[in-house]
């Protein structure tokens, strides 16, 4: 492969390129999904093809193509570097890349089991026994399951000398239960709702998630959310458990602290961000227990944002976002990081494919856990008053990433410490940085996953792009509480 | 791009190297290429060209899909065994149907207009450069600063089956999308077509411009209930919420709000709605996944839901089923999705109808006594499924209309309303135009003057 990225390599230096990066990719997705007891979906993609990047009279050009012959190739190193050469019509600068030396690697996921070494019969064999778990619960209207297998090779090759050759693989599992009666459908999803849980793991993440176990509970939770009381209004102490912090995380700290967005690249589409150049190492981002990472390396576990490098050859890296609740650290890439006058890239530039040109991408943006022992039981029995929220149902946020509201699944009203009477259609609303000072508690180690995000979508035309956050149920004081159903009654 | 013979040829390769009872194949092909400029200059441009070939198998009332991008003998065999070995473990489907024969799928195939435009095709990266030129030049001249993109594709596909089934669709597409933004406000502009020719970016970049200088100096004003002018990009937003619901199978996984309220008057009677593929302003095939013709469907008639989508599947299934006598005509209207699917069938080729006296997003505002006009909205999504409410966040020009005229810039709101009380309000109406957003498809939708509808947060700028 390293032969066929030399031919566009070589293509972009004739044509006048300062700077080219090569990527071929391979791809293969095995998705299988089950509804009420039969097939959903059954299929089996591959993809294959390159994709260059250059750098022309100091503007970017990129140019892709599934055609992998010797002509084609060359070919496509051309186009992009006549595609760079038009960008550099309407330039104000040249573009700068912060250093990086080059790298030669080989890198793979750590597994146990290869998930396309297990049969689909197997796959369906889970799927269709929860599946028929689900609808043994009187009044569950809807069961769903999905199963998803990813294996992404690919080749990076610059014109500074790096070649990385890394294999991801991604597994993914989940499953819901709908009750539809008189005017309302509820719904309950495991691990976490649309579409599970994923991460960069083989086969035994399906055997770790103890799905059969939980079926029955959520078919009876969904049943029993049409007969709950509605969440009342009012400002109220919350605690979110870890699935439903993630998502918190992923939207009201993985976003606004894109660097991308921050400098105005993302304006159109995805937004900008609050968290303008000034704040970094200012803004008092949360309380004093909040402590954010955005960790890509092996050792932080095997998120949807765990690799060995990026898409531009930079190490996977830490880096500290909040610290002890001070903004310390964006995401960025080579040209981000010169653009702020920063040594070195943070390693987040990522592609959801060959086909597509790498963008700044959350890495796994997680939260440490609390360092005192305090799992979510003990969490619970130390609040006085409050709600317990869980499990996502809708999310959204301003494109500067400052007014959020959530709605979870299911909650529960807290009383003297202990979780009473189920609550149905929750949410809680918020501004990002009043909501992150009002964190008081957060559950230690033994309680923290490191969720998946498989489809944030990001960038024109618009990728989607797995994201990992560590997160531990926590407590947050003062939260609005049932908003979304104000002026709906 | 291939040819329909060339793809044809292919075709007769794959079915060389399938044993299964029954095949399918998608062919799609593209050529896409995207300029986009931020910070008033271009910053990322890209061009791609790849091919999708999609087989499916059946067996006895097993079908499984597998997919592929390499189109040499091997990689041809291998995509055929895949499909295969997915299809053969599973349990029969006693519902599955056998694949539509040449007349059925061609039954009900309307004439569309050409949506292939050779000057769309043919757009170079120096002539997408020209036009953010064009946009940056206004921005300059205003003090602005521009993002958006500009971007132009080719696509063709066709649906080839054993049993003699045989489409083919060819189409070009443009998009200009304009973001202008100044020290505390910003102005938005989007439209999309087949024909370049007929997008104007300088036009689009003058009124994105106007809205940033006019929404400056933005005041906050209290949450609550407001008459509000919807442009139809905000209505195309919201409205897309809703058309998944009117697939037949939505209804019967009961997952639909739809669900016991066919033929009952949901909306306002000045609401009527289609789907119809063959509109002038429309886009797209004529023929769906599994290549039956679209229909034109009438979804509401005066505000009353009268009919669904049907996939060929889902039309059998629901003539069986114990809602058959309350979900309007029952038979496959070609809006079915590529086999096997959960979702199976919605209309994607959205037409508002036109009201008996259209009134100009001016005419709104001068008729609005204390409302707010909205140019754009944000990442909306649902919130409670049976009653349709919805959440987001208005974006990009948002104004305080007081006495008929636009007073100034506001800071934006988060919205919490149900579309079926959005639809039952809706007091006037503009003419239908092609509308561009970022949460839904284009449609052909009106501007909207709605009344009562509930805002209920402030963010901080």
């Amino acid at each position: 492969m390293y032969d066929i990225a030399s031919w566009a390599l070589n293509i972009g230096a004739l044509r006048g390129a300062s700077y080219a990066d090569v990527r071929i990719g391979g791809d293969r997705h095995r998705a299988l999904s089950t509804k009420n007891g039969k097939l959903g979906s059954a299929s089996d993609t591959e993809s294959m093809g390159i994709g260059v990047r250059v750098i022309a009279d100091g503007a970017w050009g990129f140019a892709a193509s599934e055609d992998l012959s010797r002509a084609a190739v060359e070919a496509t190193a051309a186009r992009a570097v006549q595609i760079a050469k038009a960008s550099a019509r309407v330039k104000q600068h040249d573009v700068r890349l912060a250093p990086e030396k080059p790298s030669t690697a080989e890198w793979t996921t750590p597994m146990v089991i290869d998930p396309f070494t297990v049969s689909v019969e197997q796959n369906l064999a889970v799927l269709i026994e929860i599946d028929g778990e689900l609808r043994s619960v009187r009044g569950v209207t809807l069961a769903e399951t999905n199963m998803n297998f990813r294996r992404e090779e690919q080749w990076f090759a610059s014109s500074e000398g790096s070649k990385i050759h890394q294999t991801k693989y991604t597994s993914g599992v989940g499953y819901a239960a709908y009750a539809f009666a008189g005017s309302e459908i509820q719904k309950r999803s495991y691990p976490t709702s649309f579409g599970g849980q994923w991460q960069n793991k083989g086969y035994e993440l399906i055997q770790e998630l103890k799905l059969g176990e939980n079926a029955r509970r959520v078919g009876e939770e969904a049943v029993a959310l049409l007969k709950a009381e509605q969440c009342p209004e009012g400002i109220f102490d919350v605690i979110l458990d870890g699935s439903q912090l993630a998502l918190q995380i992923h939207e009201s700290v993985g976003h606004p602290i894109e660097l991308d967005r921050v400098l105005g690249m993302e304006a159109n589409f995805a937004g900008t961000s609050f968290l303008t150049l000034d704040k970094l190492r200012s803004l008092r981002y949360g309380s004093e227990l909040v402590n954010i990472v955005a960790d890509a390396r092996e050792e932080h576990g095997p998120g949807l944002g765990t690799f060995a490098f990026d898409e531009e050859g930079v190490p996977a890296q830490s880096t500290p976002i909040i610290t002890s609740g001070l903004f310390t650290g964006y995401l960025s890439s080579r040209e981000t990081a010169a653009m702020i006058q920063c040594e070195r890239s943070g390693g987040t530039l990522r592609a959801e494919g060959w086909n597509r040109l790498p963008i700044i991408r959350m890495t796994n943006v997680s939260i440490l856990p609390g360092s005192q022992p305090l799992t979510r039981e003990q969490l619970i029995a130390g609040t006085d008053s409050g709600v317990y929220l869980e499990t996502n149902r809708s999310w959204s946020i301003d494109d500067k990433r400052y007014n959020f509201q959530f709605g979870t699944e299911i909650g529960w009203e807290i009383k003297r410490g202990k979780r009473t009477r189920m609550l149905k259609n929750p949410s809680y609303s918020g501004i990002t940085t009043e909501f992150w000072n009002s964190m008081n508690a957060i559950c230690s180690r033994e309680e923290w996953v490191l969720w998946g995000i498989p489809h944030c979508g990001k960038g024109q035309p618009q990728q989607v792009m797995g994201t990992g956050h560590g997160a531990a149920p926590a407590r947050f004081r003062g939260v609005k509480v049932g908003s979304a159903y104000r002026g709906n009654a | 791009m291939p040819s329909r013979d060339q793809a044809a040829e292919l075709v007769q390769r794959i079915r060389k190297y399938s044993v299964a009872d029954e095949v399918e194949v998608i062919i799609y092909h593209t050529r896409n290429a995207l300029t986009r400029f931020a910070n008033n200059v271009i910053h990322q441009n890209l061009a791609e060209e790849n091919v999708a070939v999609s087989v499916r198998t059946a067996f006895a009332g097993r079908t499984a899909r597998a997919t592929t991008n390499k189109i040499d003998d091997e990689g041809l065999q291998r995509v055929v065994e895949a499909s295969e070995r997915l299809a053969k473990v599973q349990h029969a489907d006693p519902d599955l149907l056998p694949m539509p024969d040449a007349r059925e799928g061609s039954r009900s195939v309307r004439t569309i207009p050409s949506r292939h435009f050779e000057r769309t095709a043919a757009l170079t990266p120096e002539l997408r450069a020209e036009m953010v030129r064009s946009i940056v030049a206004v921005a300059e001249k205003h003090r602005l600063t521009a993002a958006g993109i500009v971007s132009n594709s080719e696509t063709a596909e066709g649906i080839f089956n054993c049993r003699g089934l045989s489409t083919w669709h060819t189409q070009t597409a443009a998009e200009i999308s304009i973001t202008m933004l100044g020290a505390d406000s910003s102005g938005w502009q989007k439209a999309g077509s087949p024909d370049v020719d007929t997008l104007d970016a300088g036009a689009l970049a003058v009124t994105a411009a106007r809205k940033a200088v006019e929404a400056a100096r933005p005041r906050e004003i209290p949450p609550g209930k407001y008459t509000v002018i919807l442009e139809p990009a905000a209505v195309l937003d919201l409205v897309g919420f809703m058309f998944y619901d009117f697939g037949g199978l939505a209804i019967l996984d009961r997952r639909s709000f739809l669900n016991d309220r066919v033929g009952t008057q949901l909306f306002g009677k000045n609401i009527n709605i289609w789907d119809d593929v063959a509109h002038p302003l429309q886009s797209g095939s004529p023929f769906d996944g599994e290549g039956i013709g679209r229909q034109k469907v009438h979804l509401v008639e005066n505000g009353v839901v009268r009919r669904l989508v049907f996939a060929r599947g889902t039309a059998a299934r629901m003539l069986r089923s114990e809602v058959k006598d309350k979900v309007g005509p029952i038979e496959p209207t070609g809006h079915g999705f590529p086999l096997p699917n959960e979702v199976g069938e919605a209309p994607m080729n959205i037409v508002f109808g036109v009201t008996d006296k259209p009134k100009t997003v001016d005419e709104m505002v001068a008729s609005t006594e204390r409302g707010i006009l909205v140019t754009r909205l944000w990442y909306i999504r649902e919130v409670d499924p049976y009653e349709k409410i919805v959440t987001g966040m208005t974006r990009d020009g948002t104004f305080y209309v007081e006495g008929g005229t636009i007073r100034h810039g506001l800071r934006n709101f988060r919205f919490n309303e149900s579309l079926i009380h959005m639809l039952a309000n809706v007091e006037a109406m503009g003419i239908p135009v092609r509308a561009s957003g970022e949460e839904s498809f284009d449609m052909v939708v009106p501007a909207m003057q709605v009344s009562d509808f509930n805002f209920t947060e402030v963010t901080k700028f």
